[in-house]
């Protein structure tokens, strides 16, 4: 790169390079990891509330920290397009929100089984009608049956940190399927928040394309795709069996990039009061008011746990099942309608039926901690008058 | 130019498909056009040779047509889309991407960027090749974007006026009246304009044409994939009928293609002031080093 950066192992650069503290948005932490990747192009659409991430990524190409970036058609053009220069061997960054990660879902669903390394930043929004730009994570829905690794951030310091070690896990050989890093919309995009960086004349090593499973489709590594071979276009006998062996492979790839959330995120979960009967379970900006309740409780002098969920996929089915063991309610604060995370919380435990579902809101709604408070007070069977005051 | 990454070393080579050491050794990678080339179709391994395309497919004859005039098959890569010209183009001796439903040019923009960083000292043709579907209805928005962004790689549509692969339904690119799948009472709305789309939209060498002179078709192929390379996107908008929607006998598909070449397909060829003079130099240069 041009800048004259110090290419660093991702080791070095998240975890032992010394840092300083910014006062920085959300959108600005994901825009400086985006600096300190080695990226080696970007592509825009606009999108409330994520366009400020494009915007900064945008003006880090103008600095010269990234080769080539430009503004697409739409997002489809835009995941398509990702699809294409990843195969062409280089390191690709893009981000949407809610409705745009809709539009584009076709071509991102294809990208895990296509072996397409790169990271998609998911700033969260409304996308059921009546129509909204406010934050709202029901889209991680969607993302949760592509097959790509998904990690939701807490707060600024997060999306900084796990959008720099998406771009490790990414092209690590024995996963090489996307990963999205989301994180609430205007929350956490368009507040400030404390986050310690490295310098940024630190980057990352630049991708090699040639050290992965699926070369990259450059006509310059053995072995040459020159045999007349389309597979799924035979029987479909060999349509299914090609298929589902496929799928099985993206899956594990998936699975095997826990240990990567292990090496760089210190594991897909956090645990505050392992002993507790009562736990608080969430992910991204729900996280961060779990949090609070728990501080709460804490001072009310109530025995309540929480757990911080970083990493939707893989799923830490295993993690979650063994912090739950002893836990006689489990309560999931959600900033979504469906309710995904408590979905699969439930599926994790042999006693699902202990799950609180909620609270949640959505649309844009802030998640008052009172909301948390209440069903801590009532899983603790706790009097009303406490669950009015 | 290097070879080296689709040359087995000899110890290994026995053991290779003998289809994959016949290209090595008698298709057409590193060698000049007048060396194999459309003139010498059948002297020589081709890169499409069987392919699933029904009895009399014009699409999967011009398909032949396109990869024997590829100036540089070693360093080419082809993208599609949904559509039987991918049955054809996926069994090509060339890297090809099936894309998602009408997103080639897209795929292009990124893949040819991404060549253009990497390798800047070496020439990759990006090409996509799609339906009339895939380049003027599903993929239109990624399609025209691409060329009103300048990307430099080129576009060939198989126009069979029909939606083929999915049983004969009607496309933009029907013509008026046309009654088919989805327009019962026939088609009303005009054929687009695709060939004005692409000058719009910057195409700096466009061609419409039914490619019934080999020649001819393989001479407008390569000018696009050389102005490509250095000018801007290119365009080809071939007629590929479709005998079976169309209910052409086989015998008369070549029949059909000469009436079009008369028709709404006659031969129109666009340039810009800038492709006209690179013709000029790489045909001169070309006719150079024959003699």
């Amino acid at each position: 790169m041009s800048l004259n950066k110090k290419l660093v192992d991702m080791d070095y650069l998240l975890n032992e390079a010394p840092r300083e503290q910014h006062f920085i948005t959300g959108a600005q932490a994901m825009a400086e990891a985006v600096k300190r990747a080695s990226v080696d192009m970007a592509i825009a659409y606009p999108i409330t509330p994520q366009s400020e991430v494009m915007h900064l990524v945008g003006d880090i190409y103008a600095q010269g920290h990234i080769k080539e970036y430009y503004r697409a058609e739409e997002e489809l053009g835009t995941m398509s397009a990702i699809a294409g220069a990843a195969r062409g061997g280089v390191r690709m960054f893009t981000a949407t929100s809610g409705p745009g990660l809709l539009r584009g879902l076709e071509a991102i669903v294809s990208w895990p089984g296509h072996r397409i390394p790169c990271v998609l930043g998911v700033l969260t929004r409304v996308v059921n009608a009546p129509l909204s730009i406010q934050p709202d994570n029901i889209e991680m829905a969607y993302l949760m049956h592509s097959g790509m690794i998904m990690l939701h951030a807490e707060n600024q310091q997060d999306t900084f940190d796990y959008t720099l070690a998406a771009f490790a896990i990414t092209e690590k050989v024995d996963v090489y399927i996307p990963v999205s890093v989301s994180t609430e919309g205007f929350f956490v995009t368009h507040a400030k928040g404390y986050v310690d960086m490295m310098s940024e004349e630190l980057a990352f090593d630049v991708i090699d394309p040639y050290k992965a499973p699926v070369p990259a489709m450059d006509n310059e590594v053995p072995p040459a795709r020159i045999q007349r071979d389309a597979p799924v276009q035979k029987s479909n006998f060999m349509s299914y069996l090609i298929h589902s062996v496929w799928q099985q492979e993206i899956w594990d790839s998936n699975r095997r990039a826990m240990k990567y959330v292990y090496q760089y995120l210190g594991g897909p979960i956090e645990v505050i009061h392992p002993d507790a009967d009562v736990f608080i379970v969430a992910s991204g900006c729900a996280a961060a008011q779990g949090r609070e309740a728990n501080r709460y409780a804490e001072e009310e002098g109530l025995s309540v746990g929480f757990i911080k969920v970083k990493c939707i996929r893989p799923w830490p089915k295993d993690e979650i099942s063994a912090a739950l063991k002893n836990a006689k309610a489990v309560i999931v604060p959600e900033h979504n309608i469906i309710g995904w995370l408590s979905k699969e919380i439930q599926a994790s435990i042999p006693n699902g039926g202990i799950v609180v579902e909620g609270p949640r809101v959505y649309g844009g709604m802030t998640l008052p901690v009172e909301l948390i408070m209440e069903q801590i007070y009532i899983a603790l069977g706790m009097d009303s008058e406490k669950l009015q005051a | 130019m290097s070879l080296n990454y689709m040359v087995p070393v000899s110890k290994f080579k026995r053991y290779l498909p003998k289809d994959y050491v016949e290209l090595v050794d008698y298709g057409p990678f590193g060698k000049e056009f007048s060396e194999v080339g459309t003139k010498n179709m059948g002297k020589y391994k081709e890169l499409v040779e069987e392919h699933p395309m029904c009895s009399g497919c014009w699409m999967a004859y011009y398909i032949k047509i396109i990869f024997a005039s590829l100036p540089n098959p070693e360093h080419t890569v082809t993208i599609g889309t949904a559509g039987c010209g991918r049955l054809a183009i996926s069994q090509a001796a060339v890297p090809f991407i099936y894309g998602n439903y009408g997103d080639q040019n897209a795929m292009a923009s990124g893949i040819t960027r991404a060549f253009r960083l990497r390798f800047p000292d070496q020439q990759k043709d990006v090409i996509t090749i799609a339906g009339d579907g895939g380049m003027m209805d599903i993929g239109f928005s990624m399609t025209m974007h691409a060329w009103f962004r300048g990307e430099k790689f080129t576009t060939i549509m198989l126009d069979n006026e029909v939606y083929g692969n999915t049983g004969g339904q009607e496309s933009g690119m029907s013509i008026k009246g046309a009654v088919l799948k989805m327009s019962p009472k026939g088609k009303n709305f005009n054929k687009m304009p695709a060939m004005q789309l692409a000058i719009t939209a910057g195409c700096v060498y466009v061609v419409k044409m039914s490619p019934t002179n080999i020649n001819k078709a393989a001479k407008a192929i390569r000018r696009a994939i050389f102005a490509a390379r250095e000018l801007g996107p290119t365009f080809i908008h071939a007629y590929t009928s479709c005998n079976i929607e169309y209910s052409i006998p086989t015998p008369d598909v070549f029949k059909d293609a000469q009436e079009m070449a008369k028709g709404r397909f006659a031969f129109e060829e666009f340039m810009t002031d800038e492709a006209k003079d690179l013709f000029t130099v790489v045909e001169a240069k070309k006719k150079k080093e024959v003699s």
